[in-house]
């Protein structure tokens, strides 16, 4: 052995490996392309996902349709306000997966970039991490994803679907159709356990059952006991409906399947976070035959949603599929931008009072924000095809938002109007 | 010799004038935003001086930092949201889950000075029992490391799963809240907490130097680096080792409690797994067993993640592994530790510049001889 | 009774996944004392070299051999993650022996390069990655010996593999610029592994359901522990691996090339980690967080079952299976219907996932506290070190 390496430290080795890894990592991100045109100005906005850690795998998307968006006013111009274009310019930042990251982010944000507005979260946990930051300074957050519900902070908007839009009418239609008979199956956090607590008082008040539930710790995959469960509660079939987070869902499925809880055997399975790119990465023949309720599907025959799924292919790569969340994150950066216009200023508090009324054409339909910070949109209830697609089995047309939940008693009766000049706006008696 | 104790002073004192200087000084100079920043890393200084007390010191690697750093940050997360109401009222998220009445355990946080012994007794009374029983059965080494792993594990998910009694995964939010009649979010409070901070790390670092100097600190590097023989030597070795844990642990709490505040939640997310093993790495990078390094690793790593994470989030798990690779396969000492043992004048000679040796009539500039002169000196004056 | 069965096959189902994740951890662990943080990214190397496999056999020349392409993906991810373990322990592991505790921190370490690694590779990254490995490698060779004599040489080893760094990532991002070469390998996203229709069904036996693909699972872990069995107690370097285990100052005496026992071992190690990651795509996603899920159960199955002892680590993990499956299933409350409110809510509270493997992990910390060495402890009085 002559070899002069081996008698040196494992400094430069390890160094050295390191030193190379990273960098080359800084190749695999860089780059970026620059949207021509003249501007006379600028304004800042911020985008803060996950861009590592678990939470990467969905946020990439959400965050991708975000600066698509972006790229796309620019193009077009950047936004007109007191009739200077401005050209927005996106400041990234990574929460990592971890929410109190995405609390020091935003305060980051909103400190030292002094952005317009921020884009951004996708957990519950997340959002909840960012809200007292945003009230604590008086700024605001636009907050793309479905959710629970009983919220309405005058410092967020909320893009995505609140309960009453995505599964309140899920569970209308699967007992309407599927039986009456439900599980309930979450991931250990906030959304599951409280859209579960409303499915409850829901299926209360309307004649349904709830036969079991169980929740699975985050990117847990040992699901044999929670088969066990449905099992015993459903031997001949019935409603399972399904809130898991994440990796978790890859496990239930496969399992599922092979312990014969399918479509096949009288097992309607309504899932509220599967989107198209979920059942790429699940496989759509363990999917194929259940349900999910979204505002907006691929397959969405629109004008507007063709071209939105067009371009995105277009930047993002023909394997790539759009989603909910992607739409609901690409609309809300438009809505921003025509509120800006509106106000004739992009002071963030200007902005805030001019986004109520908003209209914008999405590839979901013609959206609208309500004084209650959420959006109106279109429901839609469609059920997994072997393409990976879905089949739209029921469009129930634009449905109001609905902050605080009329089903579950302790918010019964309260409502939120931030066009109201009242100190409890956010929550008041009807 | 009169120039020499003096320049000794102004060596020993230098360091102390250096941080009242950036205590008074920062606060002007650096934006709200990143003295925040800078106040949140030294908190987590305090939590790295506990690990290098039980790891640098008395050789026990606990990954389970993260419970007790995570106590003191919810005992005080917990007066803060029953800080901020009326009377009868309960914390806003209760009433998400239906719950109606106050959970019993949550009474006592209303008063503030319990919860002031809380954010460090708590941690201290759970890492005492934890590590009595641990340490009775002489478990050690990395059945140690992995007992307090699986120790945090159960933490965490316990406190991830209950909604109903501690608000769950969301964790509790701080910076709404009010102490002393001010928002603890506001950029005054902040800075005040800043010099709290710097305060405490000051205190922190006494503290385990006090304890690592004398006797105590004797027995705790005999128990590192051979305890059958210090046992054999009639210590019981149970007790200084469960003794020091529960320091480590108090200061955990208190460094969770200043971290809560600077971040405005205290979450599970505190017990994660990977953040207890990156506690440990400040520590090994800052150098362990020299007290300075690991407030130093703290803010150096943490303040590298920040900005690494602005510019370039996909490399961090680069750097921080190959941190982890480079600090144990060719660093063992951390940068403190090279330091001291002469790096930099290595470094040098490697460059060609050989340092002045140091021959026997030097012995006196030995600071352990020194100070053991001064010490006669003042005895017979 | 029917509940007796289902309870048994479903905690041997969970402990079957246990025991062929934790064997190879098992084997390094208690024959060499280290600790490998990284085993779960090992497992992970072998989860995607399944996902590399299926690939190959899902259309073109080989589509016909798919229904079986698990089969070739054990022996393959085997060989892959054996080697990335042999690598890891030639590299880092070698020079840390007797520092169990910086091994667990440099293996970790490793894990996060890895879980990283996985996220971001693309060919122009690998490109650049193989031409500065090679480069770094190779220019001492082609530098004049006798600079390698100096003082500061040490300086020129680090500098040498600056250069080759920055040779390295100026090549990649050159390459970067070619769209077909940036696109990442598998992405942060999680990979679909499809299993064959084989084993997407289960076999009914009355009132108990039997997935195949948890049959395979025990099958396959009844397999690799028969074969680690029979490799240490019959095979030469079996035994010499048992004599290191025992006495490794005295084997080496003997002759015994103990350098050669280590790398051998973390290799099988590490191979058996590649299995188990063809296993456990049958059963959950595959992503770059894959390890990270199972590495804490990995290693409280071998604290539990006692070093360097086989049986211990097979009956640790099928207890923890039963004992999940129990708690978590709630299946008290069906034997016994009767019981007092107390309990009833007691058993309640914990049986949900969740809570309980809080309850699991909690009882494994109290049985530690009676038998630290855990359930089959190693006979003979110990070095203490």
């Amino acid at each position: 052995m002559t070899f002069p390496l081996k008698r040196k430290s494992v400094l430069p080795l390890v160094g050295g490996a390191t030193l190379l890894a990273t960098s080359l990592s800084l190749v695999a991100c860089g780059g970026g392309d620059q949207a021509g045109g003249k501007f006379d100005g600028e304004v800042k906005v911020g985008i803060l996902h996950s861009r590592s850690g678990t939470m990467a795998i969905s946020e990439n998307t959400v965050a991708e349709a975000e600066l698509m968006a972006i790229d796309e006013i620019n193009a077009k111009g950047g936004i007109t306000v007191d009739g200077k274009k401005l050209k927005i310019v996106p400041v990234e930042e990574d929460g990592a997966s971890d929410w109190p990251t995405f609390a020091e982010k935003a305060k980051k944000l909103i400190d030292q970039d002094q952005v317009a507005v921020v884009f951004g979260g996708w957990t519950s946990a997340s959002r909840k991490a960012m809200l007292p930051v945003f009230e604590a300074k008086d700024h605001f957050l636009f907050y793309p994803i479905q959710y629970e519900g009983q919220e309405c902070s005058k410092n967020i908007f909320y893009s995505g679907a609140a309960p009453n839009q995505q599964a309140e009418p899920a569970v209308d239609w699967l007992l309407k159709n599927k039986g009456k008979d439900f599980f309930l199956v979450g991931s250990d956090y906030v959304y599951p356990r409280t859209a579960n607590t409303i499915m409850k008082e829901q299926l209360k008040a309307s004649g349904g059952k709830v036969v079991g539930e169980d929740y699975l710790p985050l990117g847990n995959t040992e699901v044999a006991p929670i088969i066990a469960k449905i099992k015993q509660a459903l031997p001949k079939g019935g409603v399972i409906v399904n809130t898991l987070n994440g990796d978790s869902n890859v496990a239930f499925f496969k399992q599922m399947k092979a312990a014969g809880i399918t479509p096949a055997n009288g097992y309607s399975i309504m899932s509220f976070s599967i989107a198209e790119e979920e059942i790429a990465a699940i496989g759509p023949e363990y999917l194929e035959g259940t349900f999910a309720a979204w505002n907006f599907f691929q397959s969405l025959d629109t004008p507007a949603s063709k071209e939105f799924t067009k371009n995105f292919k277009a930047k993002y790569g023909d394997k790539r599929v759009t989603n909910d969340p992607a739409e609901a994150a690409y609309m809300m950066v438009y809505l921003w931008a025509a509120a800006a216009e509106k106000a004739n200023s992009v002071d963030d508090n200007k902005v805030r009072e001019a986004l109520i009324g908003v209209s914008f054409d999405a590839p979901e339909g013609k959206v609208t924000v309500m004084p209650n910070h959420h959006v109106e949109k279109r429901v839609l209830i469609g059920e997994v095809q072997k393409d990976g697609m879905f089949k739209i089995l029921e469009d129930k047309g634009f449905v109001k938002p609905v902050a605080w939940n009329q089903f579950v008693p302790e918010t019964k009766g309260y409502t939120c109007d931030w066009t109201q000049k009242r100190p409890d706006a956010g929550k008041f008696k009807m | 010799m009169a120039d020499l104790v003096s320049s000794r002073h102004l060596r020993r004192s230098l360091p102390w004038l250096l941080i009242v200087i950036a205590a008074l000084v920062l606060p002007v100079l650096l934006p709200p935003f990143r003295l925040n920043l800078l106040g949140r890393f030294l908190s987590l200084g305090i939590v790295a001086l506990g690990i290098d007390l039980i790891w640098g010191f008395t050789g026990l690697l606990s990954l389970g930092q993260g419970i007790f750093f995570a106590l003191g940050g919810y005992a005080l997360g917990m007066h803060l949201q029953l800080s901020a109401l009326a009377p009868g009222e309960l914390p806003e998220f209760f009433g998400l889950y239906g719950v109606k009445a106050l959970p019993a355990f949550w009474q006592p946080f209303t008063s503030p000075l319990f919860t002031l012994l809380c954010i460090w007794v708590l941690p201290a009374l759970v890492a005492g029992v934890l590590g009595y029983l641990v340490f009775r059965n002489r478990i050690k080494g990395v059945y140690f490391s992995i007992l307090t792993q699986a120790a945090l594990l159960v933490f965490f998910n316990f406190f991830n799963g209950q909604q109903k009694l501690i608000n769950g995964t969301n964790g509790l939010k701080t910076d709404t809240a009010r102490l002393f009649g001010e928002l603890v979010g506001s950029d005054s409070m902040q800075r005040n907490l800043f010099w709290l901070t710097v305060l405490l790390v000051v205190g922190a670092y006494l503290l385990s130097r006090w304890l690592t100097r004398g006797r105590f600190g004797d027995a705790l590097i005999a128990i590192r680096d051979d305890e059958p023989r210090l046992r054999f030597t009639g210590y019981n070795t149970t007790v200084y080792k469960t003794l020091v844990f529960a320091v480590a642990g108090a200061m955990a709490g208190v460094s969770g409690a200043l971290y809560t505040v600077q971040s405005g939640i205290v979450s599970p997310q505190y017990m994660a797994v990977p953040f207890s093993i990156e506690m440990v790495i400040w520590v090994a990078v800052g150098g362990r067993g020299t007290l300075i390094g690991a407030v130093l690793g703290a803010v150096l790593i943490n303040y590298a993640k920040s900005l690494v994470s602005e510019a370039l989030p996909e490399t961090w798990l680069f750097i921080q592994g190959g941190l982890f690779l480079l600090v144990v396969t060719a660093l063992p000492d951390g940068l403190v530790g090279w330091w001291r043992r002469g790096g930099p004048g290595r470094l040098a000679s490697m460059l060609g510049w050989p340092p002045r040796t140091a021959t026997y009539p030097q012995l006196d500039l030995d600071p352990a001889v020194q100070a053991e002169r001064s010490e006669l000196e003042g005895g017979m004056k | 009774m029917d509940l007796l069965y289902d309870t048994l096959f479903n905690g041997l189902a969970i402990g079957s996944v246990l025991v062929l994740a934790a064997l190879g951890l098992a084997v390094v662990f208690g024959l060499m004392g280290v600790i490998n943080m990284a085993h779960g990214e090992l497992m992970m190397l072998g989860a995607y070299t399944t996902f590399v496999v299926q690939n190959l056999f899902k259309e073109g020349p080989l589509e016909a051999l798919f229904p079986v392409y698990i089969l070739i993906a054990i022996p393959v991810a085997f060989v892959v993650s054996g080697l990335a373990g042999l690598l890891l322990e030639k590299t880092v592991i070698r020079r840390l022996y007797g520092r169990p505790l910086e091994t667990l921190l440099a293996t970790w370490g490793v894990s996060l390069i890895l879980q990283q690694f996985v996220r971001s590779v693309s060919s122009a990254f690998a490109i650049g990655l193989v031409v500065a490995v090679v480069l770094g490698l190779f220019l001492p060779r082609f530098t004049p010996a006798d600079l390698w004599q100096r003082r500061w040489s040490p300086l020129l080893g680090v500098g040498t593999w600056v250069v080759s760094a920055l040779v390295g990532i100026v090549l990649a991002s050159a390459l970067g610029g070619v769209r077909a070469l940036d696109q990442p390998w598998f992405s942060a996203r999680n990979i679909d592994v499809t299993a064959p229709q084989w084993l997407r069904g289960a076999v009914d036996l009355g009132a108990l359901n039997m997935p195949t693909a948890r049959l395979f699972i025990i099958a396959l872990t009844a397999l690799a522990l028969g074969g680690v069995l029979w490799f240490l107690q019959k095979s030469v370097w079996g035994m010499r691996i048992r004599a290191v285990t025992q006495n490794r100052s005295m084997s080496d005496c003997l002759g015994i090339p103990t350098e050669t026992v280590d790398a051998l071992t973390f290799l099988v190690g590490s191979g058996l980690a590649g299995v188990a990651g063809v296993a456990v795509t049958l059963l959950g996603s595959v992503g770059p967080n894959l390890g990270g899920n199972y590495i804490v159960d990995c290693f409280m199955v071998v604290v539990l079952g006692g070093v360097g002892k086989l049986v211990g680590t097979v009956v640790a993990a099928l207890g923890i299976g039963v004992l999940s499956y129990i708690v978590g299933s709630g299946s008290l409350l069906l034997v016994w219907p009767a019981m007092p409110p107390a309990i009833n809510e007691l058993v309640t509270f914990f049986a949900t996932t969740s809570m309980a493997k809080v309850l699991v992990f909690a009882l494994i910390v109290v049985f530690l506290q009676f038998r630290p060495a855990g359930l089959f402890p190693q006979k003979g009085r110990l070095v203490e070190a």
